[in-house]
């Protein structure tokens, strides 16, 4: 793809950006203690002695939670660490009861790993994982309900995360957007994290640093928190590389710190200097001793992997003759890519994507729907496209068909048999039409006969309409021609 | 390596435990004594070494993702200073 290049009057910049994303891991209970993760309970309700802090209580690791993390590694094509360890990150918050998290420093769960992204122009790039460890989250603070006090909700305290932590690859906003869409796809394919954004269930933090054009430097970073939807992050990547050549360009230097981006503004400001409050001093856990893993196991989650996006995107490619675009969009979730593949099953696969692209999407989107509602069933589908196929209705009349479908539910042969749409195929009954259009206009016939010979397509278009479209236009317009030219 | 009294300031800091500025020089001094002692240990070669993450070599003990616990409300806000509307109340805590 084009480069994105931040060009001035004095020069021109790259701009540098890595991201470190959390996922909440889908378990039934915390990573640590036996309390649900229900989201949206009375506040405090799904916590145990354990997530709330009290002396003496033990964390117990989840094996789901490690389960769910070797299956989003492998998602992730990264290497499983069969040897991790815990632990504790020192900070002061108030909804951190224990002051300390637990989490992975020296040997995360997961390794080095890289994934494909597609970008606009068809092209895909490689962006590289430095690693994947899994931790606790924190709790919940409100600071708007009282003028003096913020408020602690430890129900999310304890619930599983797995931070993801890419190398500096990225070099625009589009590729960070692009990047974000694949892992959210990814995780959903694996069941491992729901990846809304917008319910925190996924938090991206990013890491931009700018550097001039052609120069390998790597310049201070800013780190953006908790940036909650893919457009703000494309947004805080374009206006922070903006601020930093602004401030190299007059001279100034760029401090280490973390800003924070305000969505209603698009813009960052400073949330606190990385220096004295940024000691996390880490070490053991002592609580937990070190996780090992075995070949047995790796090898046993490696057979649950079902097929991810990229490897169905290639398969409908190259088996089902599909454009590497139309793969990607009906790949992006599995719904959809499971619809579209019981939808093409023993029928045109081409043309059911053609259909799923135009009338179908559009269909669940003027009806706001997600595809598990639509009225239109995938085995319907694919029965609407066999009978364009075998000719036995038009397209034109196809797409009436499909709207009556998306009414009433019904199938398609059913509504074609009851409205009496049937292509009209029998050239006895098509020969009849075009005697009494011929009949009704000498006029055009005699224009026809001296010369305008393209008025034969408005005799095809007379016919077919009075057949109220059901006449198969091939054999009209053979037939027209034949009886014009006589 | 010795300690000198801003370290004392900054971990007493980090530590959140509040010691008065006259104690600062006694709890210097204890400080390398106790430094002083663990500096023997650096006489043993230790290259190569990972450090030990646990005493006791027994394995990781897992559990399955049962929910076991919590729904226990008050019993978790009985020790709270303050709450209030089933929330732990604190001072506004602004970033």
């Amino acid at each position: 793809m084009a480069g994105y290049i931040i060009e001035t009057a004095k020069g021109k910049w790259e701009v540098v950006v890595g991201l470190e994303i959390h996922c909440q891991i889908i378990s039934k209970s915390k990573i640590f203690s036996g309390a649900s993760t229900e989201f949206g309970d009375d506040p405090n309700t799904n916590v145990s002695f354990v997530d709330a802090g009290f002396p003496g209580m033990l964390p117990v690791l989840n094996e789901e939670c490690v389960h769910q993390a070797v299956k989003t590694g492998l998602g992730l094509n990264a290497k499983i660490n069969k040897y991790s360890e815990f632990s504790r990150k020192n900070y002061f918050y108030a909804d951190m009861p224990t002051d300390y998290q637990i989490t992975q420093f020296r040997y995360p769960i997961v390794g080095e790993g890289e994934i494909d992204i597609d970008l606009s122009d068809g092209a895909t790039k490689k962006i590289g994982i430095e690693r994947m460890h899994i931790e606790q989250d924190a709790g919940k603070s409100i600071h708007d309900l009282s003028p003096t006090k913020s408020y602690i909700d430890l129900n999310r305290a304890g619930v599983g995360l797995m931070e993801i932590v890419t190398k500096p690859d990225f070099r625009s906003p589009e590729e960070a957007g692009a990047f974000l869409r694949k892992l959210r796809s990814i995780l959903r394919y694996l069941g491992t994290c729901d990846g809304n954004m917008d319910e925190g269930s996924m938090r991206c933090d990013v890491n931009v640093s700018v550097r001039p054009y052609g120069s390998d430097e790597l310049r201070t970073r800013c780190e953006m928190k908790n940036v909650n939807s893919v457009k703000f992050v494309m947004q805080a990547i374009e206006n922070e590389a903006k601020r930093h050549v602004e401030v190299y360009e007059n001279g100034g230097t760029i401090a280490q710190e973390t800003r924070q981006f305000d969505p209603t503004t698009g813009h960052t400001k400073v949330m606190r200097k990385k220096e004295f409050a940024h000691d996390y001093r880490y070490f053991p856990e002592p609580d937990l001793p070190p996780l090992v893993l075995d070949d047995d196991y790796i090898n046993s989650v490696k057979a649950e992997m079902i097929e991810l996006p990229d490897a169905k995107k290639h398969r409908f490619v190259e088996t089902l003759g599909l454009t590497p675009y139309d793969a990607m969009v009906l790949c992006e979730n599995k719904e959809t890519a499971d619809f579209f593949e019981k939808a093409a099953s023993g029928h045109d696969a081409k043309k059911v994507a053609n259909w799923m692209m135009g009338d179908f999407f559009a269909m669940l989107n003027k009806k706001r729907l997600d595809i598990a509602q639509s009225p239109v069933s995938a085995e319907n589908l694919g029965a609407l496209v066999e009978l364009i196929s075998k000719d036995v209705i038009s397209g034109k009349i196809a797409k009436d068909v499909f709207e009556i479908m998306s009414e009433t539910g019904k199938n398609p042969e059913q509504i074609v048999e009851e409205k009496g749409l049937k292509q009209v195929t029998d050239t006895k009954a098509i020969e009849a039409i075009i005697e009494t259009v011929i009949a009704s206009n000498a006029d055009n016939v005699a224009a026809y006969k001296s010369g305008k010979t393209n008025l034969a397509g408005w005799f095809v278009g007379q016919v077919i309409k009075m057949s109220q479209g059901k006449a198969n236009p091939a054999i009209v317009n053979k037939l027209v021609r034949e009886r014009l030219d006589k | 390596m010795a300690i000198d009294t801003e370290t004392v300031k900054r971990v007493a800091f980090l530590s959140r435990l509040r010691i008065d500025d006259d104690k600062i020089e006694a709890t210097k001094e204890e400080f390398n004594k106790i430094l002083a002692w663990i500096e023997e240990l650096n006489e043993i070669n230790t290259d190569n070494i990972e450090p030990l993450v646990a005493v006791n070599n027994t394995a990781l003990r897992m559990r399955k993702d049962e929910v076991t616990a919590g729904r226990c409300k008050e019993a978790v806000l009985q020790n709270a200073p303050a709450a209030e509307y089933d929330y732990f109340a604190v001072p506004k805590v602004v970033e």
